[in-house]
């Protein structure tokens, strides 16, 4: 991750009445005078959550080692790279792959692969007939142990709105041209359940070991919005 | 709450921005404010389900100017206050002010490493048997609640049909207040794209959407 505390211009500017707001903040929603009572707090993020976790520290509630190692996870042990093995496994041992699509989260665990944000994991398989793309529209959901966390496009208002009402559009940006006669099926992960895309294995990978067919597998195919392409080299996506 | 969270079929957002070779947390803050809250939520400090209903109540051009994180932090902030952590005066202050009575105990660090591994366990006895079965249509309720609630705008009042079961789950709107689990059965309904958005989608496309047995009426 970025070493710098620095935040992107723009976001500086940013004042919030989080204290005051709080009070009144659950139901009903708050009244814009409130929210702009309290503006003590500073504007910059770094600042903000700064003094925030030295309150914490004081009161005995965090331990800014701990806060270290989750992120230490977060960074280094869940990612996309998990999901790509449960892509090759399934490309390449038939009766997983049915295991996978019957029960994601079981099929999943044979890897070692489970945990919080994926308690219920459902797959979808593309084919050359139907396309599936997975979304949440009201906020961020994400199946985290194989994916690890959203990429910030996922949690963006222009994905969390379109995906659901021009799907074809959102997929033709990623370079992704479907023909009209596939059908597309969009998730919208509005419960407990988390999806997870088995994208369609690319032609001419007939040759590769599982280990090489893993390496081609995007993160992007296994949201649903690219397809995997025989010779993408492994970049991280 | 009909707000901007409830983004599903909103236009004039503009392309979809992608960036090469993302970072998992784009500053260093912005990992330690997710952790925080994992941390808090861990030792029962916090409740999880509380979080969204304070994300979604945040004025709404705050909520789209933001990042992500920065409503992150606002809305944690927002629910420390709630439950009685800390005040306002030391959220703007960023100091404690007053030594804890008592020693709190918190996550070591091999345990908060941990936490992302952990299974929730235990699915909830549903309060209610369920009223739909496969391949049922259905019609989403047309309600507008003033809190918390996981059925989108853009399916409301819409004709579906139940696809799968998604199993027993606390009924979002009430429980994420503490005014009663109410677990339900929830399903995953399939609505055709015309059925939502008219004549411009394609004849061949559908959303699936899960939805808790309260958001529905037999069609």
């Amino acid at each position: 991750m970025a070493d710098s505390d620095k935040t992107p211009v723009g976001r500086r500017q940013i004042l919030k009445g989080v204290a005051a707001a709080a009070v009144a903040a659950s139901n009903p929603p708050l009244s814009h005078a409130q929210d702009h009572q309290h503006q003590l707090v500073p504007s910059d993020p770094v600042l903000r959550v700064k003094a925030l976790e030295s309150i914490l520290i004081e009161k005995g509630l965090v331990d800014p080692a701990a806060i270290d190692a989750l992120v230490d996870t977060y960074e280094h042990k869940v990612g996309p790279r998990n999901g790509a093995r449960v892509v090759a496994r399934a490309w390449t041992d038939p009766a997983y792959k049915q295991r996978l699509l019957k029960n994601g989260t079981a099929a999943m665990a044979e890897l070692e692969y489970s945990g919080e944000q994926g308690a219920d994991i459902r797959v979808v398989e593309n084919t050359r007939k139907v396309h599936n793309l997975i979304v949440c529209t009201l906020c961020s959901c994400y199946p985290w142990p194989v994916l690890g966390l959203p990429p910030v496009w996922y949690k963006s208002a222009p994905y969390r709105s379109r995906a659901v009402i021009d799907p074809r559009g959102v997929l033709r940006e990623f370079g992704n041209i479907l023909d009209e006669a596939v059908e597309v099926r969009v998730w919208d992960s509005t419960a407990e359940e988390r999806y997870f895309v088995l994208p369609e294995r690319p032609a001419g990978t007939e040759h590769l070991s599982e280990e090489a067919l893993a390496a081609i597998v995007t993160r992007d195919s296994m949201i649903g919005v690219a397809k995997v392409l025989p010779t993408q080299a492994r970049d991280g996506k | 709450m009909n707000s901007v969270h409830d983004m599903g079929g909103m236009q004039g957002f503009g392309p979809v921005l992608r960036e090469e070779n993302e970072p998992v947390f784009h500053a260093r803050w912005e990992g330690r404010v997710l952790a925080m809250r994992r941390i808090l939520g861990a030792i029962g400090k916090i409740k999880p389900g509380g979080f969204r209903p304070l994300l979604e109540s945040l004025p709404p051009a705050e909520y789209l100017k933001n990042s992500y994180f920065e409503n992150w932090y606002s809305a944690l902030a927002r629910q420390l206050i709630q439950s009685g952590i800390v005040t306002p005066e030391e959220i703007a202050s960023g100091k404690s002010a007053r030594r804890p009575v008592q020693p709190t105990i918190t996550l070591k660090p091999e345990e908060a490493a941990a936490l992302p591994f952990r299974v929730s366990q235990g699915v909830p006895k549903a309060q209610s048997a369920p009223r739909f079965r496969i391949g049922q249509r259905v019609r989403a309720r047309n309600i507008n609640p003033f809190g918390h609630t996981r059925l989108p705008r853009y399916v409301r009042g819409r004709l579906g049909i139940v696809e799968e079961e998604r199993g027993i789950q606390p009924f979002p709107d009430t429980n994420v207040y503490g005014r009663g689990v109410n677990a339900q059965h929830v399903y995953s309904v399939r609505f055709s794209a015309r059925e939502l958005w008219g004549d411009q989608a394609s004849p061949r496309d559908a959303l699936y959407v899960d939805l808790w047995d309260a958001y529905l009426d037999a069609a």
